[in-house]
């Protein structure tokens, strides 16, 4: 197992220097003097300017300044804000957890009713529970999220006023950050009401950005079960006198789920892209919403390193699922 | 008598236009006796007794006068009840092995699991008797093969386990549906032995469906012949390699050398079984016969008892290989 994991670390090594080498590459795509857009093109005194280009170090050759960039992400550092003077990396982190926190929410969700739903399509195929199954899950998977997010809030918030529109928790509450996660400090805080305002807050959210990757598993929930329900060992399971239920859970279920596990980390990526959106909907303090605004700002030190650490995670987590797809299929464990 | 079926029809397809995969089919087995069924591929042998095995999805529909097993009502009786005789008193084994052992769990735990479902063993006891049972399909090492995954065996290993599965709660009755015919000829003559001795020690009925007819010969008290879904002839084994009575035993029998090794068609016999949309009006045999009348391209033969065995054609084999009107 642990050469497993240790062979499936070492592919992945190529794959983290390329997005180093792309997050590099970006600072000398913008167009124009990198100084100048920076700092909003204004006239600005040349010592100033050479001071700055030093600063950045841009007046290096590109492999010294490649070099540098690499060992500087070695020791942690991801650059500077321009606009905070904050380490990247510190802006992220402290941003990150909301973003985990909804991401994880709206997987959680996405999970507990895509895989059901699955289940339950492909054991009843053909029936009308099938049909509406799948054609909501097709609903859901064209839905664009701003619209779907909108319809949302007009309904849930405004209409019915059982939803706040934005933010993570109510004003009137001041929670210390220990954990990130607004629901585990609230609980932690004592505070009475703040985990209900804390899970108020995220529940729109989580819904609206689990509602593709919930189709998703959902329909591949459904072909892999009906793929496996097909197999010999399902014959053998029911030749041995086993329920029904243990039967779909057990053997089939366990089997179906490779494919399904290596979605739901490939939807990894669509959930990142997902929560830029959703987080600006919903205005939600994480890195999507953080990304969009230092755009706006041209903070290109912040976009620069959140690219790359937004990547990093999606490698991780791809390399997290590719561990557990192993773990799952002992098949695949013991290839050498 | 351990199994009584009567009147047995499995059908697929619509309801407008059903395919008789099995029909009219009566078979009885006493215990402790091994039964040999023969005949094409699309005879119905498995859906036979996958039917018997509660093991037809609809949209396949199955039908019978009667399904007794062991003085009990199959047919009468709900699915949670017929789940406690499945597995444990009837059980059954497959042509393919490789793939009818989950590849996601070990062989201890799926042995394990008809042990825990129709036994009360549990723990260490449970532990014992998966390791017994493995040491009694005679595979080596038995003790580390419990924690192999069905990717780590052999064919035969693999159908081993499948046996020590099948026998784990002493059934009554072990149907072996082509059980050797994805393995090394070696390895063929190895599981046959090892099935035929453990009927003989559990004192089991067995139900051996092969194309291997000297296997039958061999070990099979009774013989039943299939054709395009139905019971064409059953005899002692005895009677039916001497005395053929129905012209498709004949055939059969005439084709020995080639059929036996696996060859899908018979080389005594033009054409093949017919299927769902070529079905004869009289006899299903009739395009394929030698002996075939007028009488048997628009009736249907009965199944006619006839000293000792039961056949189903007009005009019976004599003792000389001919039919008996002429
Ligand atoms: N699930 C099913 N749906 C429709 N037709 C089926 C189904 N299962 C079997 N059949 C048909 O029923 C007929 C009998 O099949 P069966 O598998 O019993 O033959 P067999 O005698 O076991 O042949 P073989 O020697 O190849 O195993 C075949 O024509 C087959 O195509
Ligand atoms: S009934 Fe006629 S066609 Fe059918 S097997 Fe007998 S002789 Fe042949
Ligand atoms: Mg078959």
């Amino acid at each position: 197992m642990l050469s497993f994991i240790l062979r499936r670390i070492a592919v992945v090594i190529p794959t983290f220097l390329g997005v180093t080498l792309l997050a590099f590459a970006l600072i000398h795509m913008i167009p124009g003097d990198p100084v100048l857009v920076m700092m909003g093109e204004r006239q600005i005194d040349p010592e100033f300017y050479a001071s700055a280009l030093k600063r950045l170090g841009l007046d290096q050759p590109l492999y010294v300044q490649y070099w540098h960039y690499l060992l500087n992400l070695l020791h942690g550092d991801f650059g500077t804000s321009i606009v905070s003077n904050e380490p990247v990396i510190r802006e992220f982190l402290t941003l990150f957890p909301a973003t985990l926190e909804l991401s994880l929410c709206a997987m959680i969700f996405a999970c507990l009713l895509g895989l059901p739903a699955g289940m339950l399509a492909a054991t009843r195929r053909g029936t009308i529970v099938d049909h509406v199954t799948m054609g909501s899950a097709l609903t859901g998977y064209s839905m664009p999220i701003f619209w779907w997010g909108l319809i949302l809030i007009m309904l849930f918030s405004v209409s019915l006023g059982w939803t706040p529109v934005s933010g993570r928790i109510s004003l009137e509450y001041d929670i210390p950050p220990v954990t990130g996660f607004m629901l585990i400090d609230t609980l932690l805080s004592g505070e009475e009401g703040a985990f209900k305002s804390a899970a108020h807050h995220l529940i729109l959210p989580a819904i609206v950005l689990g509602t593709i990757p919930m189709a998703v598993i959902a329909r591949m929930t459904r072909s892999a079960m009906l793929e496996v329900l097909r197999e010999d060992y399902i014959r053998t399971a029911r030749a041995k006198g086993l329920s029904r239920g243990r039967i779909v859970i057990v053997h089939a279920l366990r089997n179906a789920l490779m494919p399904v596990v290596t979605v739901i980390g490939l939807q990894i990526g669509t959930l990142l892209a997902g929560a830029v959106l959703t987080e600006t909907i919903f205005s939600w303090p994480g890195i999507g919403k953080w990304l969009i605004d230092s755009i706006s700002r041209r903070d290109y030190p912040v976009v620069q390193g959140g690219i790359l650490l937004i990547a990093t995670m999606v490698i991780s987590v791809n390399l997290l699922v590719d561990i557990l797809y192993g773990v799952i299929n002992p098949r695949i464990r013991h290839a050498r | 008598m351990l199994l009584d079926i009567r009147n047995l029809n499995v059908s697929f397809g619509s309801t407008a236009q059903p395919f008789q995969a099995v029909s009219g089919l009566d078979l009885a087995i006493n215990r402790g006796e091994i039964v040999g069924i023969v005949g094409e591929s699309g005879s119905g042998k498995s859906v036979t007794m996958l039917a018997l095995m509660g093991l037809i999805d609809a949209p396949g529909r199955v039908t019978a006068d009667a399904l007794q097993f062991a003085g009990q009502d199959l047919l009468g009786m709900k699915a949670a009840q017929k789940r406690q005789i499945i597995g444990k008193d009837i059980a059954m084994i497959f042509q393919d092995a490789l793939t009818s052992l989950n590849p996601a769990y070990t062989v201890g735990y799926q042995l394990m699991e008809t042990l825990r479902l129709h036994t009360p063993l549990r723990g260490a006891a449970l532990k014992q008797r998966a390791l017994e049972l493995l040491e009694q399909v005679e595979i080596p090492d038995a003790k580390s093969r419990l924690n192999a995954y069905p990717h780590q065996l052999s064919g035969g290993m693999s159908q081993r386990v499948m046996i020590a599965m099948a026998i784990a709660c002493q059934p009554k009755l072990l149907i072996a549906d082509e059980p050797t015919t994805a393995l090394d000829v070696t390895v063929q003559a190895q599981i046959m032995e090892l099935l035929v001795n453990l009927q003989k020690q559990n004192d089991m009925a067995l139900i051996l469906i092969t194309h291997d007819l000297a296997v039958v010969a061999e070990v099979a008290q009774r013989v039943v012949v299939m054709y395009a879904g139905e019971v064409v002839e059953t005899s002692s084994t005895e009677l039916l390699f001497n005395t053929p009575r129905h012209p498709y035993t004949q055939a059969l029998l005439a084709s020995i050398p080639e059929h036996s090794k696996g060859a899908k068609r018979l080389s005594t016999l033009a054409g093949v079984v017919p299927g769902q949309y070529d079905r004869p009006s009289g006899c299903l045999l009739s395009p394929r016969c030698p002996y075939a009348t007028d009488t048997c391209r628009t009736q249907r033969p009965p199944q006619l008892p006839l000293s000792g065995t039961s056949v189903r054609c007009f005009t019976p084999l004599n003792d000389s290989g001919i039919p008996s009107h002429e």
